[in-house]
């Protein structure tokens, strides 16, 4: 499957079918720290991603001052 | 995995609510928790004019959609930190969220403003880009909610940004910031009688039972176009690395942030928020220069942050061949 990445934008590739948490451990990412995105609809952890998917992975952590910095 | 609601198919799970909805489900829950914030902490009425401080991230255009829906009177404020492309995409994308929704927004600019930009701010006073760029933003959201006569300022600030900046201040034992940690700050006036004017205004902060992946989530879902990329400028930020850690603790332990967040207001708020009170409430007066409040000084000349920060940065900046603060400091040593 190709996988998006962002901050920067690159594509990888991932064998399938794998499940969306299970991608997630072979890149290595934290699933509480990612949104997985496919056709614009949200995918849950233990969604099933075949081989022929385009995803992406989205970081939803956001950075900048923490009050008070 | 099925909608909680209505077992439907899920796009969304929330694991410290060992919950999953639907996308309709998952809206309604998202709005209902901005509700219930607003609710249990009394953070403004109905018919208070709210100004909104927008960044054209997923947090604040969230939260002025879902703010829109439940009936407020929000007015967007987009600060403009010059930050090249970034703050040009940023910007557009508030602009274009305010024209779909058909809301008010006010931009502005901090160099129009000011005459800096965030980085020439922080390479003109060798402070950290994050620090400059936080003192900024408070200084000129609270000026012009002031200036255009809002009661309440509202910020994107989730569960996520409170944690970091709850575990950061634990840390650290920043008394004086726990004090102040909370969902809602009462305005502040200055003056007694018919010279009492307000010179903070009331600020609040409604995401603060949501975590970002929500907030983000719900963005995707009501097909709201924001600022993905990260601010170039945030790279060895202290906060991020402290968020990251977090989430490595929420994944494995799935609601250790909302128990940290919802047992330090339930617990122990309140104890620094009253040392604080008793130990600095008569100093604080009015800057000499724009009359924000700020602690008195020795001398007669208290000013604040941002105008110190600024006068720093405005006679560096006049300086023919200016030095780099790093060079300037070795040098005076």
């Amino acid at each position: 499957m190709r996988v998006k990445l962002r901050n920067p934008d690159r594509v990888v590739e991932v064998k399938g079918p794998k499940t969306v948490v299970a991608m997630l451990d072979e890149l290595d990412i934290l699933p509480e720290s990612v949104l997985v995105i496919k056709d614009r609809m949200l995918l849950t952890r233990d969604e099933r991603v075949d081989d022929s998917d385009e995803v992406e992975v989205r970081p939803v952590l956001s950075g900048g001052a923490g009050e008070g910095e | 995995m099925k909608c909680k609601v209505c077992r439907e198919h899920a796009v969304v799970d929330i694991r410290r609510h060992n919950a999953a909805f639907c996308q309709d489900h998952f809206l309604e829950h998202t709005r209902n928790q901005v509700a219930r914030a607003i609710k249990e902490f009394r953070m403004f009425r109905a018919d208070d004019r709210l100004l909104l401080a927008v960044s054209g991230g997923k947090d604040s255009l969230a939260l002025w959609d879902i703010l829109i829906d439940l009936g407020y009177d929000v007015t967007g404020f987009y600060l403009d930190l010059g930050i090249g492309g970034y703050s040009h995409r940023s910007r557009d994308l508030s602009i274009s969220f305010a024209e779909r929704r058909s809301a008010k927004l006010i931009v502005r600019s901090i160099e129009t403003e000011h005459g800096f930009t965030v980085p020439e701010l922080s390479a003109l006073t060798g402070r950290v880009p994050c620090s400059g760029c936080g003192l900024s933003k408070r200084y000129e959201f609270n000026r012009a909610a002031l200036e255009e006569g809002f009661e309440v300022l509202v910020t994107g600030h989730n569960l996520d940004d409170e944690v970091a900046t709850l575990f950061g201040n634990v840390l650290h034992w920043n008394t004086e910031m726990l004090a102040r940690q909370m969902p809602v700050l009462n305005e502040r006036i200055l003056g007694e009688g018919d010279d009492a004017r307000v010179a903070l205004v009331r600020k609040t902060k409604p995401l603060v039972k949501l975590s970002e992946r929500e907030t983000a989530a719900y963005a995707v879902l009501r097909g709201i176009d924001y600022v993905v990329e990260e601010c170039p400028m945030v790279e060895g930020n202290t906060h991020h690395h402290y968020k990251h850690a977090i989430t490595q603790l929420e994944e494995s332990s799935p609601g250790t942030k909302s128990q940290f967040y919802a047992g330090f207001l339930r617990k122990a708020a309140d104890r620094f928020r009253d040392a604080e009170v008793s130990a600095d409430d008569t100093e604080i007066v009015a800057c000499i220069s724009c009359g924000a409040p700020t602690v008195r000084r020795d001398t007669n000349e208290s000013r604040c942050s941002f105008c110190k920060t600024k006068a720093l940065a405005t006679k560096r900046k006049a300086e023919p061949a200016r030095r780099s603060p790093a060079r300037r400091r070795k040098s005076e040593a």
